[in-house]
């Protein structure tokens, strides 16, 4: 967290950081919500459920990061959720690289600022840079799919991220826009 | 194998479009005259060998084929002796009948891993008979001795070059007086007992052809779907069908008594519809006066009773003997075995069409006359009005043998409303993980008194855990004194030399209903046994096979066989590469001693196994292919209880899991890739392989585990190493 | 939810169903079909026995209901013989002795048949992690993965 110091051009400067760090704060929240960090694990495996626990059925990242033969993400995972059987879905399930792990070998959620530093990492996110971040956090289908996950087997809702997706891009525009700053 | 001490009688007739059938009449013995059931009665014929006109030969299996290879067995067994081309043999499971009652235990049972050994004499002695009457109406036809004549691959051949095929003589014979006595075999004249046999139904399971009890279709049929309570005991008080009603194919919608307490059912023309209802359906619960049972609560209710000696099971040898052994030479230890689920593939299921006067049922089941009887009680009708035909079922592991028949109980209530409409009543799969019916949990307090040669000088165990034979028919037989000698099956039968020995038990009564799970008492009691052994031979330094043969009564001529033959095949034990240690655990089941060797490395906090050799003497093979594939089957089974999620948990009297993501058995993944496989040869009367090779990968692995890190586990499932 | 009707391509021929959209692959292909090959095993796709083929990849047909199926080929156990790999899986599954109850076998046999599909040669390693997802009580496990070399070995 850095102060606010009320001299002109040091203090615009810190308080664009400031409010970039805040809107970074807030983009942050949604990364680590299990709706999206269960895809981005450091580990072989995705995750599922509120308790990030190991996805059941053995299923396995495999080389491009949608399963391996006979047990590709799309085996049970298809275009839409399917509310009917519990199976979330959206198109071309996968697993985020591992470049954008957000967690720790022991299943912990990386620090804010370790998160920031991937995802900022221009050789390690496909070359996104603000602007392309901002798109992707709008437009990529599979973080669209965070927002409306679906139903579960037992019929109740999957939780949703802390923010609403109108909000996250919001908060993603605004960091963006005060530079992306890092903590 | 005891000779049958009855009177046993074929009584043959022609069969209703030629061909010959031969049944099997056998007095009831003792035991089932003296339970609750009625003398058996003397069905019509039934057959159990049918020639048909082609050639074709069906054998009807008086057991069910739950996966453990009756359905071919038992047909090897027959045609053997029949002299029978085996290329003509098919196989059926029989009804519900009288006739096809377990010789030894005078019901219809598949269990108990007795199959084999109880109709081995039987069934072989169903195709001598069926043989020498075909021979001797070859012999009349030829006009010469009928010891002049020898058969082979359905074929007799007589003295001067005659041949007929069976096919042709099936009439004739069928006619003629049915022989006492007939030679047996000899294990040497064995042209298809002993050998590696394919399974009969290997195709069939392989294309999608081979029917399931979960599969029947009939015309007109409806699926049917139960709401239970979700505490056991749990009444209905009050059903909102609101969102259900109207559901295109939506039949029926209401409550229904089950053993205890009260269930909904809804009953639709699809499984789709049913299940969705159901979902629908909001059920309020009337749990008041009912016991809550929840896990970590049992477990301290059973340390108590632990702190009690409880009923004594055996007890030989002298007290005193503890006033001689120091603190540092006793070994005190509690064991934690929980809950376990069966699970077969096959959910529980059953077919049951209600006509006022008569029913008829299919049903995947163990015991079809107990199921028979507990429909026609429902239905209030007398047992032979129910036909009951036994489907193939995908896994039964003792869960498809509970002799309260709760199951098929439910759907004869469903069926009586539907009367006249063929019902296929279908548990799910968080029915069946939530259904009860569990190995039941058990902790066990032994402590052992090592002597000054390393060998135990006194133990004493309790054990502490659920019968689900009192209060069954059985309880005569198998409870005394208070105690379930079933569920302590391994510990006061145990053929290692231990005086001062005592076995005791308590059996609380818990609401969770218990059953039999595949290996029974010895899943539980086998790893307390064979972890202990285990230890003492550690201290004493010794090699743990080694070890075992020192402490076993020299009587136990098959379990030294069985150890004799691992320590041969596992001479990989002596070269492990680093990081891998072996575990070694021996039992004797019913007959059948098994012998186990494992290496196990630690891998990412678990235990990783990396190769399984079993040794075991069960007498004469029959088929040696399925003993393999019961051996490396049954330790995959006995896995499930090691795996983190290998168990059944209670939390405010509701299971906490609810289906494979909660109760997860053994994937491929977390067996070894191989488990050799090495039988003693024998020719001595056999005895069974579905229950032995389970009890003793549990034991064996947590041994390997015991030198990998100096921990000795006491409580399963591991979790985290 | 209203009753649809869907045209669906099932083991090469067309075949129509008129059902609930939401009623999962795996109880139309029993149910209205009446083909009980593909099995039902938990419902929640973590056993595998519901496993056919869906354009060419598997399928966990109690998780895919029939509204989001569009114009993809279905393959059965019931069709999969009819394919050289499929013919040399079950094949290789009846000489190995791999069955025992059976129940699972749909499902192991196509799951094994899209892995050769993918890899023709597969390793120990291959097998462990495709096969990793299909439930087997019996424990047929050892011999499926018998089976599989020798079906590997005969393509």
């Amino acid at each position: 967290m850095s102060f606010c110091l009320a001299t002109s051009g040091v203090a615009q400067g810190d308080t664009r950081r400031a409010k970039g760090l805040d809107a970074w704060a807030q983009v942050y929240s949604v990364l680590v919500y299990p709706r999206c960090i269960n895809c981005h694990t450091a580990t072989n495996y995705p995750q599922q459920g509120d308790d990030r626990h190991r996805h059941f059925a053995n299923v396995m990242r495999g080389p491009a990061g949608n399963g391996v033969p006979a047990l590709t993400c799309a085996t049970c995972h298809q275009q839409t959720n399917a509310n009917s059987t519990g199976v979330p879905g959206g198109p071309g399930w996968h697993l985020a690289p591992l470049s954008m792990k957000w967690q720790d070998a022991n299943d912990q959620p990386l620090s804010s600022a370790a998160v920031c530093r991937a995802v900022t990492d221009r050789s390690k996110n496909h070359g996104l840079d603000g602007p392309g971040l901002l798109k992707h956090h709008d437009e990529e289908a599979l973080v669209l799919w965070a927002f409306t996950p679906g139903r579960r087997p037992d019929g109740t809702m999957r939780t949703l991220p802390p923010l609403t997706h109108d909000e996250f891009v919001a908060a993603t525009r605004r960091w963006v826009e005060a530079g992306t700053p890092c903590p | 194998m005891e000779p049958l001490n009855r009177r046993s009688f074929l009584r043959v007739s022609v069969a209703v479009g030629g061909g010959l059938m031969a049944s099997l009449y056998v007095d009831p013995p003792a035991f089932a005259r003296n339970g609750t059931q009625a003398p058996a009665k003397v069905y019509p014929p039934d057959a159990f060998v049918h020639i048909r006109p082609d050639g074709q030969i069906v054998i009807t299996v008086n057991r069910a084929e739950l996966g453990q290879g009756v359905g071919t067995s038992f047909p090897m067994m027959l045609a053997d002796e029949l002299d029978a081309d085996w290329s003509q043999v098919v196989a059926e499971l029989a009804p519900a009948g009288d006739v096809y009652k377990d010789p030894v235990y005078g019901f219809q049972n598949t269990g108990g891993s007795a199959s084999i050994a109880n109709s081995f004499q039987q069934y072989r002695e169903l195709g001598a008979r069926t043989r020498a009457m075909l021979i001797a109406a070859a012999a009349d036809r030829w006009h010469v001795a009928p010891a002049s004549c020898r058969a082979a691959s359905s074929v007799v051949y007589g003295p001067d070059g005659q041949s007929v095929r069976y096919a042709e003589l099936a009439d004739e014979a069928a006619r003629r007086p049915v022989p006492e006595r007939v030679p047996l075999k000899q294990a040497s004249e064995f042209r298809i007992m002993g050998k590696q046999v394919r399974r009969l139904d290997g195709r069939a399971k392989c294309d999608g052809s081979q029917k399931f009890g979960l599969d029947l279709d009939l015309p007109g049929m409806m699926i049917a779907v139960v709401a239970h309570p979700p505490v056991f005991g749990g009444r209905v008080k009050a059903v909102d069908d609101a969102d259900a009603r109207g559901m295109a194919g939506l039949h029926d919608v209401f409550e229904i008594p089950l053993i205890h307490g009260t269930a909904v059912a809804v009953v639709a023309d699809r499984f789709w519809t049913a299940k969705q209802a159901r979902d629908r359906l909001k059920i309020e619960w009337d749990l008041t006066g009912i016991e809550r049972p929840e896990s970590s609560e049992l477990w301290a209710r059973y340390q108590e009773l632990a702190g009690n000696v409880g009923n004594v099971a055996v007890s030989r040898g002298d007290e005193s003997a503890w006033d001689h052994i120091a603190r540092g030479n006793r070994i005190v230890a509690e064991y934690r075995l929980p809950y376990l689920a069966h699970t077969p593939m096959e959910p529980l299921n059953a077919t049951i069409r209600f006509d006022g006067d008569r029913a008829e049922a299919w049903v995947p089941t163990q015991i079809p006359g107990f199921d028979q009887a507990a429909i026609a009680e429902v239905l209030g009708l007398k047992a032979e009005d129910v036909t009951l035909h036994t489907e193939f079922s995908g896994g039964g592991f003792g869960l498809r043998q509970a002799f309260d028949s709760h199951v098929p109980r439910e759907a004869a209530t469903i069926a009586q409303r539907a009367r006249g409409i063929p019902v296929k009543l279908m548990w799910t799969r968080e029915d069946d993980v939530r259904g009860g019916y569990y190995r039941p949990m058990f902790l066990h307090r032994v402590e052992v008194g090592i002597g000054a040669n390393g060998m135990p000088a006194a133990w004493r165990h309790i054990a502490v855990g659920q019968s689900y034979v009192i209060g069954s028919p059985f309880e005569s037989f198998l409870v005394k004194n208070g105690v379930d000698f079933e569920s302590i099956g391994g510990t006061v039968d145990t053929p290692y030399v231990i005086p001062n020995f005592r076995v005791s038990t308590h059996h609380p009564t818990i609401n969770v209903p218990p059953c039999q799970w595949r290996s029974v008492g010895y899943s539980h009691n086998a790893f307390v046994m064979e972890t202990l052994v285990d230890e003492l031979a550690t201290r004493a330094k010794a090699d743990p096979i080694a070890y075992r043969l020192k402490l076993l009564n020299p009587d136990a001529r098959r379990l030294r066989a069985a150890l004799s033959l691992l320590d041969q095949r596992s001479e990989w034990r002596r070269r492990l590469p680093a990081g891998q240690a072996v575990g070694i655990a021996c039992l004797q089941y019913q007959g059948t001693a098994v012998a186990c060797a494992a290496a196990v490395a630690i891998e990412n906090k678990r235990p990783r196994i990396h190769r399984v050799t079993v040794a075991l003497h069960c007498g004469q093979p029959v088929n040696p292919l399925s003993i393999e594939n019961q051996f490396q089957g049954g330790i995959v089974f006995g896995l499930t209880q090691l795996l983190p999620k290998g168990a059944i948990t209670l939390k405010d009297g509701r299971v906490e899991q609810r289906n494979f993501d909660g109760f997860t058995p053994p994937y491929i993944g977390d067996c070894p890739a191989n488990i050799e496989v090495h039988i003693v040869p024998s020719d001595e009367p056999p005895t069974g392989c579905g229950e032995p090779p389970v009890p003793v990968i549990s034991p064996a692995v947590v041994n390997a585990l015991a030198r990998l890190t100096g921990k000795r586990y006491r409580t399963l499932p591991l979790v985290s190493l | 939810m209203p009753v649809t009707t869907y045209q669906l391509s099932v083991n090469g021929e067309q075949r129509e169903v008129s059902v609930d959209p939401s009623t999962p692959l795996l109880w139309v292909l029993r149910e209205e079909l009446k083909m009980t090959g593909t099995k039902y095993g938990c419902g929640i796709g973590a056993c595998g026995a519901c496993t056919v083929h869906l354009g060419g990849h598997t399928a966990r047909s109690c998780l895919v209901p029939v509204s989001l199926i569009g114009e993809r080929s279905i393959v059965t156990i019931e069709g999969i013989g009819q394919d050289p790999v499929g013919r040399a899986v079950q094949d290789a599954w009846v000489d190995n002795d791999v069955v025992q109850c059976g129940y699972c076998q749909s499902g192991q046999i196509m799951s094994a048949v899209a892995l050769l599909k993918a890899t023709p040669k597969p390793t120990d390693v291959n097998i462990e992690q495709s096969m990793g997802g299909n439930l087997c009580r019996c424990g047929t496990y050892v011999r499926i993965r018998a089976a599989i070399k020798s079906a590997a070995w005969n393509l």
